[in-house]
Order: C-alpha cells, then structure tokens, then sequence
C-alpha cells in the first residue's frame, strides 16, 4: 500500500505530479497564445508519459481582458485537441483558482487525474490600464490607476506604519533576484547588494525598479493525479494537504493594506501552521508584498521563501500563481522540501489570496 | 450620473501559422496547413489541430476553386457596411480544405445561389494584393455542374 499524507477527515489524496512553463519573455511576438500553450501541453503531459487521454477533467485560467477578444479560453482549448468531447472548465482567474476547481472535482471520486493549464500576456496593451478596469466601477476605476501606483500606497502605509522600510524591500528584491540567477525560466535575475538596488530612482514612490515585477509573456500547466494514480505517474508526489482561498472588499479604502487578512485565513484553513514549512513559493509581484504574505502566514525565519526568485523574477498574468504551486512541487520530486506553501493572488493589493500547502512522502 | 468611458488598444498576434496564411494573400495564394496525424487541412490554421492538439506544421497550397456549402443573403443595412445589398455571403469550402471560410459571392443572381454551388476566386488586381483575405475580392460561379451533396455535408 502507498503511503500518503494526513489529510483532513474525507479529503482524498491529490497531488501536483508534472509541471510546465513557458519561457517567460518580454514579449512574445511571433506565436499567438494556442502556439505558446501547445508546447507547454506536450512538456507536462510528456513529462509523466500521459495524454490527454489520460485525464478525465480540464481546467484553464485566463482572461480575456489580456487579450482584447472574448472567448479566448475557447480557442485556447485548440492548444489540447478536445475530440473526442471532454469535460472542461475556465475561470477568469490565475491558473491556481483552475487548480482549485480540479482539486474539488477530483475529491468527488469520479476522475483519477486532471490537466491544468493558464495563458496571459503582458504585451498586447496597456497592462496597468488594462488591470485598472477590474477595480470597481464607481469610486477607483475612472480613476484609471495602475497596479504600481497601487502597490506603491500599500508600501507606503507599511512606512507609515513602521512595519517595513525601503531597505527592507531592496533585501526581498536583492534575494528574489539573486535566487532567480539558478531558474533557467527567470526573466530578470542578477546579483545586486540591496544598497546597489537603493541607488535605483523611485518609479512610484516608495517603489523603485527593483521592488516591480517585469512585464511577462508565458503559459504553465500542472497535471493534478489522485491517491495511487499520483504513484503511478510520479516516484514523489507533492500532495495537497490543504488549499484555500479568500477574498477581501473592493474598496481599497476599507481595508487595512499592511496586512492580508484574506491570506492568513486562508493558510489557516489549509494548516500551514501544523508543521514545519520548508519552502514557500508566494506570489508577490511587488517586493513589499511578500513581508505582508510571510507575516500572515506566519512563516518563521528559516523558509526558504520564494527559491524560484518568485514573481519578481518573472511575472506571467494569470500564470505567475499556478507556477508557485508548481514550483513548490518540483522542491517535493526533489527532496529539496518535504512540505512546501505555494500562495497565489489575484486583484490590486493583495485582494483575494489562494494558498495551497503540499507534502511528499 | 457620470460617463466613465473605457477604451483598450491592444496589439494582435496574429501567430506563426496564421501569418503564414495572411502572407499568402500577398501572393496571390490560399495558405492552410495539415494535421500530421487525422491529415485534415485547417484554412486558415491557428497553428494547432483543434481535434488532435498537434502543430499543423505541413504547409498547403490550396487551389482557386471551392464549393458553396452554405449561404446568405444579406438585407439588412448595418454600421460600416461597405457592399450594396442585398449581396451573399457565403460559406466556401476550398477544394482539398477541411474547414470553411465566409466569403462574397458576386457574378450570380440572387435567386440563383444554392448549397453545392462551384466557385472560383476572383482577386485584387497583385499590386493590390496585401496580407489580407480582402486580396480576394470575391468569388464567382466555375461553371462546373453543382458538388454532391455528400462532398461537403460534414462542412455545413
């Protein structure tokens, strides 16, 4: 009998057994996102010897907003070939909200194993215009304000607040960067001091360069298996031993932007706290954010946080959460961790937080 | 009450294989590309076979004749119509494709048009020709008697 991780009372043992990327890139001018995916298809379901034959659900994540066009999902589904018929889903949301989906689907008993895939582009318009229409439509929208700016309010109020300082931003930019120069899928890595990085002017103050995430084209998928089927396709499997996520208000105003209560919710209904936490794969796109995520998750000081350089290194909409379960996986098929905490986000500041803690045997 | 007007501009990529299909129109060519494992031929191809997920890598140069699997005569005035009406638009299934296309049928009276039809392209003149489906300025009767019903009824 396979062994598998204590699960809470009636959950069934799921786990992450192949992951796939593209090569994030500025921009990706020559394929369009069916030519970007089909690759990245092929790599994880290559990777454990499967096809498409082989799962019984599919589940993307993308936004057509990125895109410009509706529908995008649908074409996208050309990246996999679905004939004859399958069962499919899409949520307008990052690759680690499509996870969730599968995840429950598998629970139900009725399917073994599930492909999960995500696409977005950051190149085709305006990207902070282009998030600045999902802000609600009233008060913050036809203000028109991008991402940058802010995130740059939030790491202010962490000043203001004496919980951080620039100089703290500069370390988790400096250390995300330097961890990024071992990632062959990296966009932006280097080896610069945080007193290097301190020298850089302010792009929006508090923030400088070096505290924004790069602009990223790129697509990833996971393959999600169930109890012995996961043995079967993987020696290791990184199982889900909990995955939650939580939402907070639309109004920026009402909310305390130096700490993520949606995020410490949801790691404690996924038990991060239980055991030790070896890696954390958190989904910061602003270098600030990622004190506000170790905090709410109460990480202690001897997490390898973010070993991949994190969305700092690379930050593909929609996709850049899904590769933080994936890459959290990969430290468990390695043996570099034994329990692992990926965390992905979605809207400005934080909004809603997704978190996932993995475990091999 | 406020107007809170939005507009995005984005760019388009329009992707490897259907660049190769909108080069082709420079040409003077229909561009489609084969699937390597059911061989079905996707005019134009987004690059992937949406049945096997393959990479329809093969390039095919499809003729200038088709067939008229379906049809419509537009009545109706819109925004932005550049055609007199009424006009057809229809459905042509170029010979040696697996997939059809819209396109103007002109040269035939309207209460002659008919599913079966057989068409040709009648292009631009090639110094007007650009990386466009608007090189071919529309399609005409071949001459040729009707397709069988059984040639493209997997196509409507």
């Amino acid at each position: 009998m396979s062994q598998f991780p204590a699960l809470t009372s009636g959950h069934r043992p799921v786990g992450v057994v192949s992951f796939a990327q593209y090569d994030n890139v500025r921009r990706e001018e020559a394929r369009n996102e069916v030519e970007m995916l089909m690759p990245v298809v092929a790599e994880v379901f290559g990777n454990i010897g499967i096809t498409k034959d082989d799962v019984g659900f599919i589940c993307s994540g993308s936004t057509d907003y990125l895109i410009g066009g509706p529908f995008s999902f649908v074409a996208a589904l050309d990246a996999v070939g679905v004939w004859p018929p399958r069962a499919e889903s899409h949520v307008e949301a990052d690759g680690a909200w499509a996870l969730y989906e599968a995840w429950v689907l598998l629970q139900e008993g009725e399917i073994d194993a599930a492909l999960v895939y995500c696409f977005g582009r950051s190149s085709m318009g305006d990207l902070g215009q282009i998030l600045s229409v999902q802000l609600d439509p009233y008060y913050l929208a036809p203000l028109w304000p991008d991402p940058t700016s802010l995130a740059a309010l939030q790491a202010q109020a962490m000043i203001d607040k004496g919980t951080a300082s620039e100089a703290d931003f500069a370390a988790v930019a400096s250390r995300s960067r330097r961890s990024a120069l071992s990632n062959p899928k990296a966009q932006v890595a280097y080896d610069r001091s945080p007193e290097e990085l301190l020298k850089e002017d302010y792009e929006v103050a508090p923030l400088r360069r070096h505290a924004l995430p790069p602009l990223t084209d790129g697509c990833a998928a996971v393959v999600l298996a169930a109890g012995e089927r996961a043995y079967e396709l993987c020696e290791r499997p990184a199982f889900i031993t909990g995955i939650d996520h939580r939402i907070e208000t639309h109004s920026l105003g009402a909310r305390d932007l130096t700490a993520s209560p949606s995020t410490k919710l949801a790691g404690e209904k996924a038990g991060v706290g239980a055991k030790k936490v070896d890696v954390a794969e958190l989904h910061a796109p602003y270098a600030h954010q990622e004190l506000i995520l170790a905090e709410a998750l109460g990480l202690a000081d001897d997490v390898a946080v973010n070993p991949s350089g994190g969305a700092l290194a690379a930050n593909p909409m929609m996709s850049a959460g899904l590769i933080r379960i994936g890459e959290s996986a990969r430290a468990i098929w390695s043996g570099q961790a034994d329990r692992a905490v990926a965390h992905a986000t979605s809207g400005p500041c934080l909004q809603q937080n997704l978190v996932c803690v993995l475990e091999g045997v | 009450m406020m107007d809170a007007a939005t507009r995005l501009d984005y760019v388009f990529t329009a992707g490897v294989a259907m660049s190769k299909n909108l080069h082709g129109y420079e040409q003077g060519k229909f561009i489609g590309q084969r699937c390597p494992k059911c061989k079905k031929v996707y005019i134009p191809s987004r690059g992937s076979c949406p049945t096997d997920g393959l990479p329809t890598d093969e390039i095919v140069e499809l003729p200038n004749t088709g067939t008229v699997t379906t049809y419509c005569v537009v009545n109706v005035p819109f925004a932005g119509q550049s055609i007199e009406i009424p006009y057809i638009c229809g459905q042509i299934l170029l010979d040696g494709a697996n997939l059809s296309f819209m396109g103007l049928l002109q040269e035939i009276p309207i209460d002659e048009v008919r599913m079966g039809l057989r068409v040709e392209a009648v292009w631009v003149p090639p110094e007007e020709w650009g990386p466009t489906l608007a090189s071919v300025k529309y399609f005409r009767p071949s001459g040729e008697p009707d397709a069988d019903y059984e040639t493209y009824k997997e196509y409507l």
